[in-house]
């Protein structure tokens, strides 16, 4: 069958959804930010909500998230996301507010706001991406960082006398009475992808029900930052990220 | 009854990471040898017989630059 018969708009059944704007993203071939910001695109264009959602975005590679996702956003210091956040939503109730923060953004500098937030159980939805690195900075170790991973910052690997321990933030958020719903998910594949999918469906769902706050952790790819490239890089998130950072729902009431 | 799939590649937009490639079930897309204005190699159909219109390529592509036309036969 020649392609050009297969190629007609009565036989389409995948296209980039209009939510996301026709910039050219900035980020590393192979970044997981790219595919999240995707999903979160078409969520929101399956929820018919592009009007009433307002994204705060972080400092971090994904600072630009602004440049990509036709809504409305605000961009928050270092760490602050979940402060904006909450104002936005506390002032706007009827809108869909979400964070989109990085770990070295949520878990290092913003450990403060991100715990009070969900603590008090803002109506809001907390996407937290999860690559074990400061990817903008030149991949510096994060608190996320594995034992034994090699980072700009520790080039011999993190060792638990030096640097501590990687810290499971997700798990602490999920014993949190706020939080409504915890999760932590991933979009290497194509099934993988659809449940994070999903997951986000449900949280910005969550959070129009006054049920609490509704946190969505990505475990993500940073080739640049590893210094691995993407398919590979990929493998190497299975391997060694998976076992430390299981994936599935931590919390769902 | 029988799916035959083709894909539309955005070549500009594609930074040839090919986390796609991975993806196909079957063996249908491959990188180019040439190159576009931003010095990728872009993706394209290698085999466009075995397309089957699956989406998978689409759906882990972080860039958004592959769209997916099926037809059943
Ligand atoms: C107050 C302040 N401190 C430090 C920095 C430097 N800085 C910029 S991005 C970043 C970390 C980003 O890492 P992460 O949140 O993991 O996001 P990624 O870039 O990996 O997506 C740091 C420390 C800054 N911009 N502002
Ligand atoms: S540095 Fe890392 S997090 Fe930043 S765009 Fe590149 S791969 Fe993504
Ligand atoms: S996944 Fe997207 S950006 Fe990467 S090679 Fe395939 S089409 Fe290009």
């Amino acid at each position: 069958m020649d392609i050009n018969e297969i190629i007609k708009p009565e036989n389409l059944v995948y296209k980039k959804t209009p939510i996301l704007k026709d910039n050219i993203l900035h980020y590393c071939p192979g970044c997981s930010h790219g595919v999240v910001h995707k999903i979160i695109a078409e969520v929101i264009e399956e929820m018919n909500i592009q009007e009433k959602t307002i994204g705060v975005s972080p400092v971090g590679c994904s600072v630009f998230a602004y440049n990509y996702l036709d809504i409305d956003w605000q961009q928050a210091a270092h760490g602050r996301a979940p402060a904006l956040a909450t104002a936005i939503k506390r002032l706007m109730p009827e809108k869909y507010v979400f964070t989109y923060q990085g770990d070295g953004d949520l878990a290092s500098i913003g450990t403060a706001e991100i715990m009070h937030a969900c603590n008090r159980g803002e109506n809001i939805v907390v996407i937290f991406i999860n690559n074990a690195i400061y990817g903008m900075t030149g991949g510096q170790m994060a608190p996320t960082t594995l034992l034994g991973q090699v980072t700009a910052t520790t080039p011999y690997g993190r060792k638990a006398e030096l640097n501590g321990y990687p810290l499971k933030i997700t798990e602490l958020i999920a014993q949190l009475e706020g939080t409504c719903y915890v999760t932590r998910q991933s979009v290497q594949n194509p099934a993988s992808v659809r449940k994070a999918k999903k997951a986000i469906r449900k949280a910005f769902e969550n959070s129009q029900m006054h049920k609490g706050t509704s946190f969505v952790e990505i475990v993500g790819t940073c080739n640049s930052g590893w210094k691995i490239p993407p398919v590979q890089a990929n493998k190497w998130m299975e391997e060694n990220m998976f076992p430390f950072y299981p994936l599935g729902d931590m919390k769902d009431r | 009854m029988a799916l035959k799939g083709a894909i539309v590649v955005d070549t500009e937009r594609c930074k040839g990471c090919g986390v796609c490639v991975a993806n196909c079930p079957t063996n249908t897309i491959a990188l180019a040898h040439e190159v576009n204005s931003r010095g990728y190699n872009f993706v394209h159909m290698a085999n466009p017989d075995n397309c089957t219109g699956c989406t998978n390529c689409a759906t882990v592509c972080p860039d958004a630059v592959i769209t997916v036309y099926r037809v059943k036969i």
